[in-house]
Formats: C-alpha cells, sequence, structure tokens
C-alpha cells in the first residue's frame, strides 16, 4: 500500500488528463487567489511603505550584501525552520504540516504528471513519501487543532469549536485525511472508495479555491512581515522597540519562572 | 489610548488573551490573530504589551504623560529579568529605561482564608490586615506620636 502508487490505480477509472487538468486549475486558483489577496488586503503595499519608512528613519544604512544576508537568515530561520514561533510545541506542530504538506503536494504532482498509468512504473520513494506527507500534516494539523489552538488553549472553548479562521486548517486536515482514506481503500479494494474521493477532491477544491477568504496565503505574507522585522532591527529602528538591556547583575528578587501561560 | 495589535506580527498564542485583566484581549475570528475587543475598557496596564513575545501589541500613551505623536515601546526579557522602555518624542528625542521584571511565582500569594483570623481588638488598631509583619519594616512603619505633633496650627 505504501509503495504502490494510487493515481497510477485510479487511471483505470479517471483519465490522467483529467487529474493533471484539475491539478493545473489548483494551482492556477492559488496563484490567482494569492495576487487577489495581495491587492485587496493591501499587504503588499504595506510591506513597502514600512521598507521606505524604515529607510529614512533608520539609523544605518543596509547594502545590498547586508540585505542578502537578511533574506538568506529570514529563509533559513523564519522560513524554514519556523523560527518566529515563540512556543516549541506550536513550532514543532508548524514544522510537521509545512513539511508533511510540501511532501504530500510534490509528490502528488510527479505522480499525477510523470507516472500517471501503471504502464510506467512508480519510483517506490514517491508513493512512501506521498504517505508520510500526509501522516504529518494530519500528526501536526490535529495536535494544532485539538490542543494547541489559542482559542481552545487560552480561552478555554470547546476543541470542536468552528470559524472562520479554521477555513484553511479544517479544508487542510479534510482534503489530506480524505485522500489517505481513499488510497487506503483503493488500496484494499473496498466498497465506498468513490465516495471518499468525491469527497476528498471537494475538500481540495475548497483548500485551493478559498485562498482569498482563509490564510492560505500566509506563506507568502508572513516571511515578508519577518524579513521587514529584520532590517528594522540592523538598521537601528527596531521598531521603535528598546534596545535589550545589559544583563544586570542583581535586579529584583530572585525569580522563578511564570507559569500561567 | 487602548492597546491595538500589528497583524503580521501577530501569532495567534493567546499569552495577550491569558493576561488580560479587563479580559477584552480576544482572538479574532477570522484571521486568528489577537484583537482588542473593546478598547474604551482599556486601562493601558501594559501587561499584554509585556507578555507577547511577538512585541506585536502597542499602545499610544495619554497625552499628558507625552505629547501625542509619540511612541512608548516595551521589550520584555526574560532571562535577563529586565523590562526596557523606549520613549520617543515627536520631536526625536528619545527616553530609555531598564525595570526589573516582579514577576510573583505562581501559587506563592497566600489568599485571605489562608491567614489567621484578626482579633476582635484589632479593629481598634491603627494598622491594616497583616501589618506590621507584612510590611517588612523592623518596629513596624515610623510614625508621629500625639506628643510630637503640632497643635493650634491653622
Amino acid at each position: 500500500m505504501f509503495i504502490s502508487n494510487p493515481f497510477a490505480e485510479l487511471s483505470a477509472l479517471i483519465p490522467p488528463a483529467f487529474m493533471q487538468v484539475f491539478v493545473v486549475v489548483m494551482i492556477v486558483l492559488v496563484a490567482a487567489g494569492t495576487l487577489f489577496d495581495v491587492v485587496h488586503k493591501g499587504s503588499a503595499r504595506y510591506f513597502f511603505d514600512h521598507w521606505r519608512k524604515s529607510r529614512v528613519k533608520g539609523a544605518k544604512q543596509i547594502d545590498a550584501a547586508g540585505l542578502a544576508a537578511i533574506a538568506m537568515k529570514t529563509g533559513v530561520v523564519d522560513v524554514l525552520a519556523s523560527g518566529e514561533f515563540c512556543s516549541a510545541r506550536r513550532r514543532v506542530a508548524h514544522l510537521l504540516t509545512m513539511y508533511g504538506f510540501v511532501a504530500y503536494v510534490g509528490a502528488t504532482a510527479v505522480m499525477v504528471f510523470c507516472y500517471p498509468t501503471p504502464a510506467v512504473p512508480t519510483p517506490s520513494i514517491l508513493p512512501l513519501l506521498w504517505w508520510m506527507g500526509g501522516l504529518m500534516v494530519c500528526v501536526g494539523g490535529y495536535w494544532f487543532w485539538f490542543f494547541i489552538r489559542a482559542d481552545v488553549a487560552a480561552e478555554g472553548n470547546s476543541p470542536l469549536r468552528v470559524m472562520h479562521a479554521d477555513l484553511f486548517v479544517l479544508s487542510l486536515l479534510a482534503s489530506v485525511t480524505l485522500g489517505l482514506i481513499w488510497a487506503f481503500l483503493q488500496s484494499r479494494g473496498a466498497p465506498g472508495t468513490s465516495v471518499i474521493f468525491g469527497l476528498h477532491i471537494l475538500a481540495s477544491t475548497v483548500l485551493f479555491g478559498s485562498v482569498p477568504w482563509s490564510k492560505f496565503a500566509h506563506m507568502f505574507f508572513k516571511p515578508a512581515a519577518a524579513f521587514e522585522k529584520r532590517v528594522s532591527s540592523a538598521n537601528g529602528l527596531r521598531s521603535n522597540l528598546p534596545a535589550p538591556a545589559d544583563k544586570p547583575e542583581v535586579l529584583g528578587s530572585t525569580r522563578a519562572q511564570p507559569r500561567n501561560y | 489610548m487602548p492597546t491595538f495589535v500589528y497583524m503580521t506580527r501577530c501569532d495567534g498564542c493567546g499569552h495577550c488573551v491569558d493576561i488580560c485583566p479587563s479580559d477584552i484581549m480576544h482572538v479574532d475570528k477570522t484571521y486568528r490573530r489577537a484583537y482588542n475587543i473593546e478598547p474604551n475598557m482599556c486601562w493601558e496596564c501594559y501587561s499584554c504589551v509585556k507578555a507577547c513575545p511577538q512585541n506585536a501589541i502597542d499602545v499610544r500613551g495619554y497625552a499628558d504623560f507625552a505629547p501625542l505623536g509619540h511612541s512608548v515601546r516595551t521589550l520584555r526579557e526574560e532571562a535577563k529579568g529586565t523590562i526596557s522602555w523606549r520613549l520617543k518624542f515627536r520631536d526625536g528625542r528619545e527616553k530609555n529605561f531598564v525595570s526589573p521584571i516582579r514577576t510573583t511565582s505562581w501559587g506563592s500569594i497566600k489568599g485571605p482564608a489562608e491567614y489567621a483570623a484578626p482579633a476582635a481588638a484589632d479593629l481598634a488598631g491603627q494598622e491594616l490586615a497583616h501589618e506590621p509583619g507584612a510590611l517588612k519594616v523592623k518596629g513596624g512603619l515610623p510614625a508621629l506620636r500625639p506628643d510630637q505633633l503640632k497643635r493650634g496650627v491653622a
């Protein structure tokens, strides 16, 4: 099951061209939705305005090499390692979901376009990557959804509470979970496979088609915010924050780690 | 002037929701970012500003504290036990302060019921509950005796 290409098996029912067109439509929906999001919410204008203000008000001017170094650090620390998260649990959950999603989507695209039928044998690493990615999304996503969400963890609401902000995470979890269930049922030849596949397609369409209304586009504006934060820190403006304090020898009483959150 | 949240900085961790004594910092239902639901009930205690690990919350101080157009921002450094303040006036002048974090350990403050009940005669005394012990001043607070007071001063 873990080393067989589920899309090649599906080609007996659905023509590979249909699957490929569907993937292309999803990519177009994400690109168009993100562009609409950037224009509609004015996020690009906001960041460029901040950028200009920061350059004018900053105590130091950063040259091109400095900017490249900051961009590199942002990419490695804030994007690839989710360094912006303050909580280790949230960071681990985000890393699991992010890398799982990348592996899952990447393996899906390669299998659909390069190995669409059983006539072309699929390298076993691809289905394995697809399963591993899907399971990582499920572990990270359900962990976040049931235990880490701020309105559950901090406000004590029901873990089953659903609101607009959950559109992205819920459609992602539905899409991946249904995809894994469909692949499992298909490999066993179980009844109901087509129904689960239909629901998987529906959830995937909602996930990729709801970009302007969900937080899908955060993967584009969060790195921009992290970059702007690092530039502001490097040019001395520090977003008007104070400079880090010199470590005092004795300041206040013996302190214990607060446990109220 | 109440708190406001820079949405691009906030990661929706909920620390401000947890610490707000007015219970007015909530998580937005559309974007899962913190926001102040009732700005006119905010008393600018700066609890959320200091607690925010992303420095995503800001407050515009009152005009009697610094003229409008200023910026007051704080940086809480847990490991150093410090809170730094940076006040920028609109003419560009700056004032910087560092103060200790005085976080009291969770559960270390006794509730009123955990103290021994006061004697009825204590009602006639000048000392408040738990004084003089709670003052931690040897011999109690220094006070003037009646014979040290001037009489007939208009």
